[in-house]
C-alpha cells in the first residue's frame, strides 16, 4: 500500500485517496478551440512511465486535491504540493 | 512408519491429554501438539491420497511446507476444508479427515489411476479433454478435488488491523530475535511476528550468551510487540507488510482470524530457510519426510516417528537429526551423496554411513519396510550396495531460502552455488535481510547476522549525530567445521519415477516431457507441468524442478531463473480477507429518516443508489402491479405522499456561488431570482449528461442543489474537483446537507385539502410553480418547495431529519396516501420524465434528449460545452428520446427491447425501449426509448423484439399525460 504524503494532513494510507491522473489544461476559450485539440484535452494522455506529475485527493480525509510527483514504475513518492491560486496546468 | 510417543521431551505437556478424532477414530494427542505430531505419535501413516495418480501419501514436513497433509478439520463450528496439518494446534473434539481418496484413504478406487501413469503425463488432461472440457471437468474434479467448503455461513467474526511501527521483524528464529533485540535497544518501537505459536529457540536447544536458548530468547523480545501465529504473506509497497494472525483459541464472539496491515519504516526479514528434499525412485511412499521436520517432532513434540531410520544428504545438517534420533533409541543409517561428509560424521557413533551414496529405490505397501542405497551414479534399480529394512526415510538436499517475502518487495535474487540456493540480491525498499534468508548456516552466524540488521535498522532511523545503544553479539559456540555440500538433483535411473512436486503429482520425467516440447521457461514449465502451483506453492519443489529443467537444457540455475513469487505466501482465510466487510456490512444501505414509518405500513423496501426506500406499500393479498397500479391512480385523482428524503441537498455558498454554478451546468443559474427552483443538466466535459436535478437560489450567494440520490457524492465531488483544481480564485463552498432533512412530497388534485391541514406561516397560495420559500412548518423550521416529478401538482416539505417520522404519520393522517419509487416511476414515465442512467447512458447529450433551448440561451461557457458542438455531436441520425405505443395496448415489452424499422431496404435496429409501464392514467402500456433520428420518426411503425416476441409499436412523443402542463400550473 502506498503511503502519500497529503500536503494538509501528512502520510496517510493509500486507501484514504483518490487518484485525478494527469494534470491537464483546459484550453479557453473553449468555443475557439479546434475539434482535434479539444479531444486531444478530453482523451490523450501522455501514460508516463517513471517520475510523473499527478493529482490526487485526499477525499477519505480533508479533501483536498493537490499534486504529486511518483515514480509509475517503482511507486516509489518524491513530493507533493497545494494547488495554488492559480490554474493547475499553468 | 511406527511412528510414537517418547516418555519425555518436547514442548508438550503430558499432563493434558487432548481427545480427538482421525477418521472418526478417537485418538488422544497433548496440549502443545499439532494435529500431524499427534497423528504421527498415534501411528497414522496415510493422511491422504495424491492428486493425480491417487497414491497413498504421508506427512512429509513439520511446517508451512507441508505437500501431503492437507485435512478437512472441524472444531466446533469451524470448519476448514483445506487445514495444513502441519500448523493446526491440536483442540479438544477436533475432528479431522481425509479430503482424498474414496471410499478411504486406505481404499481408493482411483487407485488404478496410478497402473495407468505411463499414460497420464504432464499435460495429458489438457491435451485429450481439451475439446468439451466442461463436459469432463466435474468428473476430474471428483476425482482430484480439495476439501469441500461448507454453504453454511461461517459464524466466526473476523476483523482487519493496522498497525505503524518503526521496525517489523519477520521471523521469530534465532536471527529475527536478534534483530529485535538490538533494534528495540534504541528505543525504538518493534513488532516481530512468527507463523509458529512457539519459536524455534524454545525445542532446538543450545546455548546463547552463556544461557539456554529458551531463556535467551525470552530475554531478547523485552520490549518488543510480538504477535505469533501470525504468517507475513504478502510484502507491498512503501513498506507494508500483510499478516494474517490465527486466532484458534478466540472465544466465540471474538475474532478469530485477523488481517495485520502493518505499516513499517523498517523490515528485517528473517523469515529463514525450507529444506528441500534429495529426489530418489518411489520418494513418495508415506515415510519419507524432511530430515528437518524429524528432528523437530522429535525434539518439539516428543514424538519418534520411526525405529529405524535412513537418512540421505547432501549436507551437514541432516547429521543433527541423526544424533537426535540415535540419542532417542533410533537405528540409524546414513548414505550421503559426498565421498566424505568430514568431521561432521563424529556426532553419529553408532551409526552405519554409506558415503557417495543415495536412496535407489524404497519398497513397501502403504509405506516403507526397506530403502535400497546404492552408487549416486547408478543408472539401474538393481545396482544397490545394500537393502537396509527401516520406516522412515529422512531427507535433506540443503537449505532453501524463503525468498518469497523478500522477491514480492521488488527485491532481485541471485543464485549461489556455495549455498546452492537463491539469495537475496538487491533490495527496493527500506528492509535488511539476515539469518539462514541471507545464507547464515549455524546459530551464530544467524545471531550475528540479525544482530546487525536491527542494528541496521535502528541506524536508518536513528536522528544525525546520536549514538547507537552499546549492546554486544550474542553469542553462541559455532557449529564444527563444515563439509560443503554437494549439489544432487536426481538418481539417473531411467524410467524410475521420482518425484519433485508432490502434491501436484509432478515427476522427474515430467520435466523431462516439459523440456522435449520446448516449455523450457521456467514460466512454461511451471504451467505445463503444475510444478509448484499447488497449494504448498512449491516450497520443497521449486528449486529442485528449475535444477532438473537447467540440467535438461544445460544452462545454469541461476541462468534458467526462477518463477515470480507473489502473494499470498501461504494459504489465507477468505473470512480473514473480508473482515467485517461482509452481510449488511459490505455496502451499508442508507435509511430514511422515517424508515420506521415505512415499515409500520409494510412497504417493500428495495435498494436504490445506495438508500433503502419504499418500493410500494402492498395492501392485503395485493400483487406488486395492483399495487404499484393503484398507488399511480390515487396519485393522479387524489392525493399522494412520498419520501424524497433521499434525494441530494447540497448547499453551495459564497460571493462566487452564482458565477461558479454557471460555469458548471448545462442551464443559466446565475438570472434565477432568489426564491425559485430551475430543472437543470450537469453534464461532464465530454458533454455526456451525467445528472439532472432542480437548482434552487435561496439568497443572492446561497443556493441547494437537488441531484438524484444516486449521484450526490458524485456530483458534489465534481465541484470540488472544477473548484479547487480549475477555479480555485472563485469563492464558494460546498456542503452536503442530504442527511439533515427529512423531504416529502404532496401532491395531486387534493393537495390542497391536505396542506390546509399543515401548520406552516409560508403562503401557499403566492407560491408559484418552481418557487421555494422558508419558514415554519408544525412549529419547527421548515421549506416548501413546489416542484413536480408527477406532473400532479406537488409540494415539498422539508423539516429537519428528526421530525420527519412525525411530519410523515402527520400528512399520512390527513389523507395522503404514501406511494413508493416503482410507482412514481410509473408517474414520471407517463409525464414523459427521464430517469439518468435508465433513459440515458454513456453517450447522451442534452439535444437527444430534446433540451436544446436552455443551450440557446446561455452565453458564458460551461463543463461540456464545447463537446456539444463536435462532429459526433451534431450528427443528424444521433439517437433520441421519444416515447412508443405498444400497437397491443395490453402488451408491456421489456426494458431493452430493440425497435426495428426497414432503412435504405435494410431492416436493422433504430434504439431500443428504455422504460416500459402500465400506464393507469392512459390506460394502457407506454414506452420510453431511444431511437436513431426518433424526433423525425414520429408517427412511424417499428417491430418490437422482446425475447422472441414479434410485435409492433408506433413512434410518438415521450409525453402521455397532460402535454400541456395544466395541471403543474392551476
Amino acid at each position: 500500500m502506498l503511503s502519500i504524503p497529503c500536503p494538509f494532513c501528512g502520510p496517510r494510507g493509500e486507501h484514504e485517496f483518490q487518484w485525478g491522473g494527469e494534470p491537464v489544461t483546459r484550453p479557453v476559450p473553449a468555443s475557439e478551440v479546434s475539434d482535434a485539440r479539444w479531444a486531444n484535452y478530453l482523451y490523450l494522455r501522455t501514460n508516463t512511465k517513471g517520475r510523473d506529475r499527478e493529482l490526487w485527493c485526499h477525499a477519505g480525509g480533508c479533501g483536498q486535491w493537490f499534486t504529486m510527483e511518483r515514480d509509475t514504475m517503482t511507486h516509489e513518492v518524491f513530493e507533493s504540493a497545494q494547488i495554488s491560486l492559480g490554474r493547475i496546468g499553468a | 512408519m511406527t511412528g510414537r510417543r517418547l516418555s519425555e521431551g518436547g514442548l508438550i505437556d503430558r499432563a493434558r491429554p487432548v481427545g480427538f478424532t482421525w477418521q472418526g477414530r478417537s485418538l488422544s494427542g497433548y496440549a502443545g501438539d499439532s494435529l500431524a505430531s499427534a497423528l504421527l505419535a498415534n501411528g497414522v501413516r496415510v493422511v491422504g491420497r495424491s492428486f493425480k495418480y491417487h497414491r497413498p501419501r504421508g506427512i512429509f514436513a513439520a511446517g508451512v511446507e507441508e505437500p501431503n497433509a492437507i485435512l478437512d478439520v472441524t472444531v466446533g463450528a469451524t470448519h476448514d476444508p483445506n487445514a495444513r496439518a502441519t500448523l493446526v494446534e491440536l483442540r479438544e473434539g477436533m475432528a479431522a479427515r481425509a479430503i482424498s481418496g474414496w471410499p478411504s484413504v486406505g481404499v481408493d478406487v482411483f487407485q488404478a489411476l496410478d497402473l495407468l501413469h505411463r499414460f497420464i503425463p504432464a499435460g495429458f488432461y489438457y491435451k485429450t479433454f481439451m475439446p468439451g472440457w466442461e463436459r469432463f471437468e466435474p468428473a476430474i474434479r471428483q476425482m482430484a478435488g480439495l476439501g469441500t467448503a461448507r454453504i453454511t455461513p461461517d459464524p466466526r467474526r473476523f476483523e482487519t488491523r493496522h498497525a505503524e511501527v518503526d521496525v517489523l521483524v519477520v521471523g521469530g528464529g534465532a536471527a529475527g530475535l536478534a534483530a529485535a533485540r538490538a533494534a528495540v535497544a534504541s528505543n525504538v518501537s518493534v513488532m516481530l511476528v512468527d507463523e509458529n505459536p512457539v519459536g524455534p529457540l524454545q525445542w532446538s536447544g543450545g546455548v546463547i550468551d552463556g544461557m539456554p536458548a529458551a531463556d535467551w530468547a525470552e530475554e531478547a523480545v523485552k520490549g518488543v510487540a510480538v504477535l505469533s501465529r501470525a504468517t507475513a504473506f504478502a510484502y507491498q509497497d512503501h513498506n507494508t507488510v500483510a499478516v494474517m494472525e490465527r486466532r484458534a483459541d478466540a472465544a466465540e464472539g471474538w475474532a478469530a482470524d485477523r488481517l495485520w496491515s502493518v505499516k513499517a519504516r523498517q523490515v528485517v526479514l528473517a523469515t529463514g530457510a525450507i529444506e528441500r528434499p534429495l529426489v530418489f525412485p518411489l520418494n513418495d511412499r508415506p515415510g519419507v519426510m524432511l530430515a528437518s521436520a524429524v528432528h523437530r517432532y522429535l525434539a518439539q513434540y516428543g514424538v519418534l516417528v520411526g525405529a529405524e531410520v535412513v537418512i540421505v544428504a547432501n549436507n551437514d545438517t541432516a547429521y543433527g537429526t541423526a544424533a537426535a534420533l540415535l540419542a532417542a533409541g533410533a537405528k540409524v543409517t546414513i548414505a550421503d551423496v559426498r565421498p566424505d561428509p568430514g568431521p561432521v560424521a563424529a556426532l553419529v557413533a553408532g551409526a552405519r554411513i554409506y558415503p557417495a551414496s543415495t536412496v535407489i529405490g524404497t519398497g513397501g505397501p502403504f509405506g516403507i519396510i526397506y530403502a535400497d542405497i546404492g552408487p549416486v551414479d547408478a543408472t539401474r534399480s538393481d545396482q544397490l550396495t545394500a537393502r537396509v529394512p527401516c520406516d522412515i526415510v529422512a531427507t535433506s538436499g540443503g537449505w532453501t531460502p524463503s525468498v518469497h517475502l523478500f522477491s514480492q518487495s521488488g527485491g532481485k535474487l541471485r543464485w549461489d552455488d556455495g549455498a546452492s540456493a537463491f539469495l537475496p540480491g538487491a533490495g527496493r525498499q527500506s528492509q535488511h535481510v539476515a539469518g539462514a534468508l541471507a545464507g547464515a548456516n549455524d546459530l551464530a552466524s544467524c545471531l550475528m547476522s540479525g544482530h546487525e540488521a536491527g542494528r541496521n535498522a535502528a541506524a536508518a532511523l536513528r536522528e544525525a549525530g546520536k549514538r547507537a545503544p552499546r549492546l554486544t553479539v550474542p553469542r553462541a559456540e559455532a557449529a564444527p567445521v563444515a563439509t560443503p555440500l554437494r549439489p544432487y538433483w536426481f538418481v539417473p535411473i531411467a524410467g524410475a519415477r521420482q518425484w519433485l512436486d508432490f502434491q501436484n503429482d509432478v515427476t522427474v520425467a515430467d520435466v523431462g516431457l516439459a523440456a522435449a516440447e520446448n516449455f523450457q521457461s521456467v514460466e512454461h514449465l511451471k504451467r505445463y507441468t503444475t510444478l509448484g502451483m499447488a497449494t504448498d506453492q512449491g516450497k520443497t519443489s521449486n528449486v529442485n524442478g528449475l535444477a532438473v529443467m537447467a540440467g535438461l537444457t544445460g544452462r545454469g540455475i541461476g541462468e534458467a531463473g526462477t518463477t515470480t513469487f507473489r502473494p499470498p505466501y501461504a494459504p489465507v482465510s477468505l473470512g480473514a480477507l473480508a473482515g467485517q466487510r461482509h452481510g449488511s456490512l459490505y455496502a451499508p444501505l442508507r435509511q430514511l429518516p422515517a424508515h420506521a414509518e415505512h415499515r409500520a405500513l409494510f412497504a417493500e423496501m428495495r435498494e436504490y443508489g445506495g438508500w433503502e426506500r419504499p418500493a410500494f406499500y402492498p395492501q392485503f393479498r395485493e400483487d406488486p402491479p395492483r399495487t404499484i397500479a393503484r398507488e399511480a391512480a390515487m396519485v393522479r385523482t387524489e392525493a399522494g405522499l412520498f419520501d424524497g428524503s433521499s434525494l441530494g441537498k447540497i448547499e453551495v455558498q459564497g460571493p462566487d456561488a452564482a458565477a461558479f454554478l454557471n460555469l458548471m451546468y448545462y442551464n443559466e443559474v446565475a438570472n434565477l431570482k432568489p426564491g425559485r427552483l430551475r430543472y437543470v443538466l450537469l453534464l461532464r466535459e465530454s458533454g455526456i449528461v451525467l445528472d439532472d436535478g432542480v437548482v434552487a437560489r435561496l439568497a443572492e450567494d446561497r443556493y441547494l442543489l437537488s441531484p438524484s440520490s444516486s449521484h450526490t457524492a458524485g456530483v458534489l465531488a465534481m465541484l470540488e474537483q472544477w473548484h479547487q483544481t480549475e477555479y480555485p480564485a472563485m469563492q464558494v463552498s460546498f456542503h452536503d446537507v442530504t442527511a439533515a432533512w427529512a423531504t416529502f412530497a404532496v401532491c395531486g388534485p387534493r393537495v390542497g385539502d391536505i396542506l390546509a391541514k399543515v401548520e406552516t406561516d409560508i403562503s401557499l397560495a403566492t407560491l408559484p410553480h418552481m418557487g421555494i420559500a422558508s419558514g415554519t412548518i408544525m412549529g419547527v423550521p421548515g421549506r416548501i418547495a413546489r416542484v413536480s416529478f408527477t406532473g400532479e401538482r406537488s409540494y415539498e416539505l422539508s423539516v429537519p431529519a428528526g421530525y420527519g417520522p412525525a411530519l410523515w404519520r402527520h400528512l399520512l393522517a390527513q389523507g395522503a396516501a404514501p406511494y413508493g419509487i416503482e410507482s412514481l416511476s410509473v408517474l414520471r414515465a407517463e409525464k414523459g420524465y427521464i430517469l439518468i442512467g435508465t433513459d440515458t447512458d454513456g453517450l447522451t447529450l442534452p439535444e437527444d434528449l430534446g433540451m436544446s433551448g436552455p443551450l440557446r440561451a446561455k452565453k458564458v461557457d460551461f463543463v461540456g460545452r464545447r463537446s456539444l458542438a463536435t462532429p459526433d455531436a451534431l450528427r443528424a441520425d444521433r439517437r433520441q428520446f421519444v416515447g412508443l405505443l405498444p400497437d397491443d395496448p395490453g402488451f408491456v415489452p421489456a426494458v431493452g427491447t430493440h425497435a426495428a424499422m426497414m432503412v435504405d431496404g435494410v431492416r436493422r435496429s433504430l434504439g431500443w425501449i428504455t422504460t416500459s409501464a402500465h400506464s393507469p392514467a392512459t390506460g394502457r402500456s407506454i414506452c420510453l426509448g431511444m431511437i436513431e433520428g426518433g424526433r423525425a420518426r414520429i408517427g412511424q411503425s417499428v417491430s418490437l423484439f422482446d425475447r422472441g416476441r414479434v410485435s409492433r409499436a408506433t413512434i410518438c412523443s415521450p409525453v402521455f399525460h397532460d402535454a400541456a402542463g395544466d395541471k403543474l400550473h392551476g
